[in-house]
This record gives structure tokens, sequence and C-alpha cells, in this order.
């Protein structure tokens, strides 16, 4: 009878190496991605081969081709250029919805660790509330009150994301709070103020730009999703979601319409989740699966 | 248990009332005046004063709340301005169709994302975890309206195997018992309703099941992982119990209660996900149902609507906390 080798390493511990390349390939070409998309909003009009508004009718719904190398919707217009501009509604959607949240968010999460008592106990109820809520309904509901549109489904898919910046920073003041170092500046005499903007909003700097960074996916998507039922940019702007509502009319017939825009939202919010996967790794070992 | 329960109840009512309140103050605070809206532009001053009257929009908000409350509290949500049905009709009839559509996934989320958790989270490192996951990683940045698009194109159009929308085919009718066609074929006893029935549900529910799949499967894996490293797993090991069982008595029941949190909490999201789904496929679905009446400015079909879907996701996850006792006895005793 022979008997089994026994390996010198548990099993969880050997096959860290290729982990941590594939970590790296993945951190590489989710940063790859991202960096292209910003790259992409700002050099659209001098990348793109058309107007996004030209209409062409002679060539309506022609498939792809080297004139248009991802065809042409009903109206003749070039697909390829009207899914690069669509970068620039995407990156406004992450910038003004992300941004709203992280800011109004995060200033919510510090007030409630600053003032403490009944300040905190109503923000954060408020919060579990908005949390209580499937988000996709209150996004609606939020439109429904404002009206369609492209702005206001922005703030919509804002307001939806700020209890998670809320809950976080003042998750960070309350772990900032038991340190050592915060006790002994509070006890030679520091201000909250100072503690909230000295100790705890620098300490959070890392974990919100990972938030941010996930979120910003999220966010892409939901626009664009809230744009496809309508409820937001409104036709002729070259927003993916649109671009994609108009396609699902011609999908039978032609289907590169639909087609090309739903890859651009799935590469950039791929590139976000793998760069914030990567960041969060990163910075946060521990929570790495 | 007892006081556990009433507790729970207590604050699924207050969270009812929160909801109430956000619903009714968006809706009111909004611009746009619900009289002009119901008699046209054309309407005379005199006209829109009495209409504001009788619909009692002349109170102050907090009295016209209070009225809207003991309303809701009589189950009475108004009557839809586009279907003059009850409001609450409309919603019902509509639920059916969603709560299908949502359970489908949900099953199909459970039946294979678990058992893709279970093997990448047995195998951490190994190709089979990381292929897996990459696919997850491919599954939670999916925009499922694309996806739907997609396998519409592929399996109804290129291949032709499934049809391309809708709830049952053309001419073809299931007697309305519970209003899911699934169920209600199943009841008819008739096995060509049941086939097209589950014909037309296929190609949605994979639709709709990609995201909580790819989650339910990354929540398995890492608590798995994080079960293993556990002293009474090692110890079960070291005592010679079989791999097969330490895995199924010790990592995997562990593992279950976060990974029935998130199923819980993904069954809440997928009731109200569905919107896209149900828009892709024509169904007539309660997201579709609130859409259209966004868009059509309907308010009492939205009122209720959204009170009847936060309803139903809070009681969920009140479901879902309380079967965590009947895995995890600590919970079950205190």
């Amino acid at each position: 009878m022979t008997t089994e080798i026994v390996d010198p390493l548990p099993a969880t511990r050997r096959p860290k190496g290729i982990r941590r390349v594939l970590r790296r390939v993945s951190a590489s070409v989710g940063l790859a991605i991202t960096v292209i998309f910003l790259l992409l909003t700002v050099l659209a009009p001098l990348v793109a081969p058309y107007d996004p508004y030209d209409q062409d009718l002679s060539s309506a719904l022609s498939p792809p081709s080297w004139i248009h190398l991802l065809g042409a919707d009903q109206y003749g217009r070039d697909m390829l250029s009207r899914v690069l501009y669509g970068t620039r509604t995407a990156l406004l959607a992450v910038v003004v919805a992300d941004g709203l949240a992280l800011a109004v968010g995060c200033t919510l999460g510090l007030l409630s660790g600053f003032f403490g008592g009944w300040v905190e106990a109503v923000i954060m109820r408020i919060v579990d509330m908005v949390l209580a809520f499937p988000y996709l309904l209150l996004a609606l509901i939020i439109v429904a009150a404002l009206g369609p549109g492209l702005t206001h489904s922005m703030i919509a898919i804002g307001i939806v994301y700020t209890p998670q910046y809320a809950r976080l920073l003042r998750g960070q003041v309350l772990s900032v709070r038991q340190s050592d170092y915060v006790r002994a500046s509070r006890a030679l005499g520091a201000s909250r103020l100072r503690l909230m903007l000295r100790h705890v909003l620098p300490n959070s700097v890392t974990p919100i730009l990972v938030m941010a960074t996930l979120q910003a996916g999220s966010v892409v998507v939901e626009t664009a999703g809230l744009s496809f039922l309508g409820l937001g940019a409104q036709p002729p702007s070259p927003d993916w979601g649109a671009l994609l509502a108009d396609g699902q009319s011609y999908f039978l017939t032609a289907w590169w319409i639909a087609t090309f825009p739903g890859l651009a939202i799935f590469l950039v919010v791929l590139g976000f989740n793998l760069l914030g996967d990567a960041l969060r790794d990163h910075f946060d070992p521990r929570r790495s699966a | 248990m007892t006081r556990y329960l009433a507790s729970r109840v207590g604050q699924l009512v207050l969270v009812l009332i929160g909801v109430s309140v956000i619903v009714f103050f968006t809706m009111h605070v909004l611009p746009g005046d619900v009289a002009t809206l119901l008699l046209g532009e054309r309407a005379t001053a005199a006209q829109l004063t009495q209409l504001r009257h009788q619909l009692g929009l002349d109170q102050s908000l907090p009295v016209q709340y209070a009225d809207f409350f003991w309303q809701v509290l009589q189950g009475n949500f108004g009557t839809s301005l586009r279907s003059n049905h009850a409001a609450l009709a409309d919603v019902l009839t509509a639920f059916p169709v969603t709560l299908q559509l949502a359970l489908a996934a949900l099953a199909l989320a459970i039946a294979v994302g678990v058992p893709i958790g279970i093997v990448a989270g047995t195998r951490p490192g190994s190709v089979w975890d990381n292929l897996l996951m990459t696919a997850t990683l491919f599954g939670v940045s999916m925009p499922i309206f694309w996806l739907g698009l997609m396998l519409l194109l592929l399996f109804g159009d290129l291949l032709d195997w499934l049809p391309i929308g809708g709830l049952m085919p053309t001419g073809l009718d299931v007697p309305r018992v519970t209003g899911m066609t699934v169920i209600d074929s199943i009841i008819s006893g008739r096995p060509l309703l049941i086939w097209a029935s589950l014909r037309y549900l296929a190609l949605p529910a994979v639709t709709l099941a990609t995201i909580p799949l790819a989650m339910i499967a990354r929540i398995t894996r890492s608590e798995m992982l994080a079960m293993a490293s556990l002293d009474h797993v090692r110890t079960a090991r070291a005592k010679g119990m079989p791999e097969g069982r330490v895995i199924i008595r010790h990592v995997l029941r562990n593992a279950m209660t976060p990974v029935i949190t998130v199923i819980g909490l993904q069954l809440g999201l997928l009731l109200s996900g569905a919107v896209l789904t149900e828009t892709i496929f024509s169904l007539p679905g309660l997201g579709r149902l609130m859409v259209d009446s966004i868009l059509s400015r309907d308010y009492p079909v939205v009122q209720a609507g959204a009170l009847f879907i936060a309803f139903v996701f809070v009681l969920v996850n009140l479901i879902v906390d309380l079967t965590y006792g009947l895995l995890d006895p600590r919970i079950r005793r205190s």
C-alpha cells in the first residue's frame, strides 16, 4: 500500500501565485478599459468618423461595412459615432449621479458622526428607510415625481446611492473614534470638527474611492436602464440606453443598432468592476475573498 | 420567539408608514397639477377649482396625507386615470406575471449559482475557480436589457427555438386561476398549454436570473472559504470525517445563512427589477405597469404599485429573517 504524499502547504495556500498574476491581469484590464473610456469622452469628436446627429437616409439601416464600421440606424446615422459620443453621457452620469451620492452621503455620514445624538438617529433612520426600498423602484418614483429626462434620472440614481456613502462614513466615524490617537487628540482638547476633518475624512478617502469606483459601474447601467425605459435621456441624444431602446424596435432586421451600445455598456461596467475589485484588494486585503 | 416576531412585525408596519409618506409626498410635491391633467389644458378656472375641491386638493398636505392613509387602510388606492379600474386591481392583475418571472429566475439562480459557488469555493485558486469567478464577474457587469435582446436574437431569431416575447401564443388562452401562466396551465392539465407557457417563460427567466445567479455564486464561494478555515472544520477533518460530509455538514450549512440573506434580498430586487426584462419580452407585469403609469402620469397606479412592491419587499425580508432560526440554532434560542 502506498502512502499518499502530503502536500507541505495547505490546499488554500498553494495557488496564490496564479491568483496573484490573474489579479494583476484583471486589474490592468480594468484600468485599461477605464482609461480608454475616459480618453474617448474627450476625444469623441476627433475619433468619430461622422457627426452623431447627421442623418443620411440613403444608408438607413445599412449593416456594418467599411463606410459605417458599426452600421447605421434607421435614419442612416453612423452607429460608431453615436456609440463614441455615448461615452460622454455615460461619464456625465457617473460624475453627476455618483458625485451627488458621494457628496450628500459623505456629508450626512460626517454630520451624524459630528453631532451624534438625535441628529445621528434621524439621519440613520432615514438612511435605513431608503435602503428598505428596492432601489430601482425608488429611482422610478423619483423620476415619476420629477418627470422623465436625463438630468432627473441622474438625480434619481444619485439619491438611490446616497445611503451607501452615509453608512460608510458613519462606520468610519465609529471606528476612528475608538482609535488611540483620536482619544489622545481629544484628550488634548481637539474639537469635534477638527476630529471629523483631520482624522475621519482623511482616513476615509480610500474606502470612499473604492466604493465610488464600484458604484460607477452600477450608475452607468442604471442610468442606461432608465433611458432604455424612456425615463432618462430622450432621443435623439446618443445615450447608450436610448440607443438600445431604438435598436429594440429594429433588432430582428438590424441587429447592430442594439448590439454595439449594449456591448459598450458591458465593457465600461466590466472595467469599473475590475478596477474597483483591484482597488479593494489592494487597500483592504482582509475583505478580498 | 413570539416577542421577536412581534417586534419585527412592528418594524414592518413602521417601514410601510414611512414608505407611504415618501410615496405620497414625492407624488404631491411635484410640479404639475392633477386637476389640469384630468381635465386637459382647455378647462376653465372654475372647473379646475371645483375638481380640486372634489379631490381634496385644496386641503393642506398633511390633511391630504391623512385622508390618503385612511383610504389606503381600507384598501382604496383610487382609480386609474387610464384604465378607470381601481388602481389596486390593476396592480393585482399585473403582479402574478412579475411574481412568476421572479420566482422562476430566482429558482434558476439558486439551482445554478449555489453549485457554482461550491465548486469554486472548495477548489480555491484552481482553473475552475478562476473560470467560474470570471464568468460571474461578466454576469454582474452585464446590462440585462442588452443580454435579453441578445438572447432573443440568438434563440428567438437565428436558431428559432423559442418565442420572442409575450406570455402565451396568440389564440391559446389559459383559464385564469392564479394569473401565473405556468401554474394555471398545470391546473388546466393540458400538456400543450404547460409546454407553451414554459417555452414563453424560458428566455425572460434566464435573462432575469443572470445577476442574482452571479451574486449567489460569489457569496456562496466566499462564505465557503471563510467557513472552511474555522477550527471546527479542522477538527472534523482531523477526526477522520469523510470530506463530502465535512463540506455538507460543517462548511455548507454554516455558509448558508449569509447566502439566504442574499437570496431573500434578491427576490425583493427581482420583483422590482423585473421591469427591464418585462419591457424586452413584452410581458404585462407590474414593472411595466409602473413605467407606463409614470409616462402617462397615472399617479394612483404609481402610488398603489409602489406601496404594493414595498410591502412585498419588506415582507420577504421578514420571512428571510425568520428562516435564520431554522438554520442557526443560536438565533432560535436568543
